[in-house]
């Protein structure tokens, strides 16, 4: 036991270590959603009007309903990072090492996915921390509540970037996943603006995010933020991770998965 | 009696339509030294790959110290050490932190990696490069500090895949002297790829690999014979190494 413990630990300190190690890395990550919360909120306060809606129990303004999405966001793109990153890790060899190991690769796999949602969280709560500079100021026991909310957004996010780095062979692909996946996940869900908003304009636009698991993430940071549970996205997040953790350690199993038939192999 | 390092016993392997390895089998004996010869596209990443369970092997059997790759994995791959053709290490981070990486993958502590990592440094001569990034060293001392990596957790086998590649004539012998004074001094067996003839000495195992078929295995000299390895070679293979 103290060994799996031993090789967990060591996969997180070298996630921790790279990310360190590449300060511009978590500048971007920062940079990205304080740019929303700081220029786009304040631009769409004047526009969108916001009726209450749960977990709200009164008229908040645009930066606080646009917070959980951002939080969410952070998370999307540290997941699409670390997608990256095991593309980058195959390109350069390694990703080998990892893969040598005599532990099993799921377990390999969920502790590297476990890994970047460390990092992911430390980037949420310095977020968060600037938002509360700026006025947004969920109740203090939110930022307690939200943290397994973020764990296992963070995670189904994660599962989905390891996914979808099994099934990316070069890192010059990357840029289809920025225009196919993290945009269309971030703007068809309800980061931005409300669900029933989406529903006055566009009923089939409305059904895609409702269908969009990233919408569930941001519901399940958004109520915990606020001291509530939305059950059904807390099914959704958790369906998803299993789902896409299952089908990244499916692609990485070299007994079973595509891998197993493509020349070029996992490393 | 005591399992073999390495024994593969009738294995290929193809991706799709190309059959990159046919019906191969071989021994790395414990303690010893086995070269695999073959021009590039012989086989040898593939073979490499099977071994380390980067690729399934799906017909044949690979024993790793007496342990099935596919029945006993963990067991298996715990006895490897594996040096490969390209740079693995993390450019990110410096020797020590790739080391220290490492031995956590085989479920090493900290307090019990770091007196090895110095002991490992000493061994391949990169003691005071312990702090520098992998990017700071040369080609030759990346390869050694490949080496300490594949060393960290003490394995009974090293594979080395064309570890000499992309050095100079020194570096390069002084990497495969290293690896011989492993196996001389702490009784580690080698199974070392490459399509270098230099590199092989006379009283070395040799296993010739072309186009994914052993052609010869047996001593170098007696493969050699008087016409010498490179005239051998060619006729084996009808290409020059």
């Amino acid at each position: 036991m103290t060994g799996w413990l031993t090789a967990f630990l060591g996969i997180a300190r070298r996630e921790t270590l790279r990310f360190v190690n590449q300060r511009g890395r978590f500048l971007a990550a920062l940079v990205r959603p304080l740019v929303w919360l700081f220029i786009f909120a304040a631009g769409f306060r004047a526009v969108l009007g916001l009726s209450i809606t749960p977990p709200y129990q009164t008229y908040v303004l645009y930066e606080v309903y646009v917070t959980p999405g951002l939080v969410a966001m952070i998370q999307l793109f540290n997941g699409m990072q670390s997608s990256l990153s095991m593309v980058y890790d195959r390109e350069t060899g390694a990703m080998r090492t990892l893969l040598v190991s005599p532990f099993p690769r799921w377990f390999l796999l969920g502790s590297k996915l476990v890994a970047g949602v460390i990092v992911s969280i430390i980037q949420v709560f310095t977020f968060l921390a600037i938002a509360w500079f700026w006025g947004i100021t969920p109740p203090a026991w939110g930022y307690v509540a939200v943290i397994p909310a973020l764990i296992l957004s963070g995670l189904m996010l994660g599962a989905m970037g390891l996914f979808l780095s099994s099934a990316i062979r070069h890192l010059e692909n990357f840029a289809g996943v920025m225009n196919f996946v993290i945009f269309p996940m971030f703007f068809a869900s309800s980061a931005l603006y409300p669900l029933w908003r989406m529903r006055e304009s566009s009923p089939l636009l409305h059904d895609i995010c409702a269908f969009n698991p990233f919408t569930h993430a941001v519901e399940l940071i958004r109520f915990a933020l606020y001291l509530q549970v939305n059950w059904t996205s807390l099914a959704v997040v958790m369906g998803c991770l299993a789902g896409f953790f299952g089908a990244a350690v499916f692609m990485y199993d070299p007994q079973k998965g595509l891998w197993a038939r493509r020349k070029g192999g996992p490393s | 009696m005591t399992a073999a390092a390495l024994e593969i016993d009738h294995v290929s392997h193809n991706f799709g339509a190309v059959q990159a390895l046919q019906d191969v089998s071989l021994t790395v004996p414990r303690g010893g030294f086995t070269a695999l010869l073959g021009v590039n596209g012989a086989g040898k990443t593939t073979l490499f790959s099977l071994i380390t369970r980067l690729y399934n092997n799906r017909s044949g059997v690979i024993r790793v110290g007496g342990h099935d790759l596919r029945r006993e994995p963990s067991k298996a791959l715990a006895r490897l050490g594996v040096v490969f053709q390209t740079r693995a290490m993390d450019a990110d981070l410096t020797i020590r932190q790739n080391l220290i990486y490492h031995a956590s993958l085989h479920g090493i502590p900290g307090r019990i990696a770091r007196p090895r990592i110095a002991q490992v440094l000493d061994q391949v001569d990169l003691a005071d490069k312990a702090d520098a990034r992998v990017t700071a060293l040369s080609g030759g001392q990346s390869r050694r500090a490949e080496i300490a990596r594949a060393l960290i957790h003490r394995p009974d086998l090293l594979l080395l895949d064309e570890a000499t590649v992309g050095l100079d004539v020194k570096s390069r012998a002084e990497v495969l002297a290293l690896t011989r004074r492993l196996i001389a001094r702490d009784g580690v067996s080698a199974l070392w790829a490459t399509h270098i003839m230099d590199e092989i000495a006379p009283d070395d195992d040799l296993v010739i690999l072309h186009r994914g078929q052993v052609l010869r295995r047996g001593r170098a000299d007696a493969i050699a014979g008087s016409q010498g390895m490179t005239q051998a070679f060619l006729d084996m293979t009808g290409v020059a190494p």
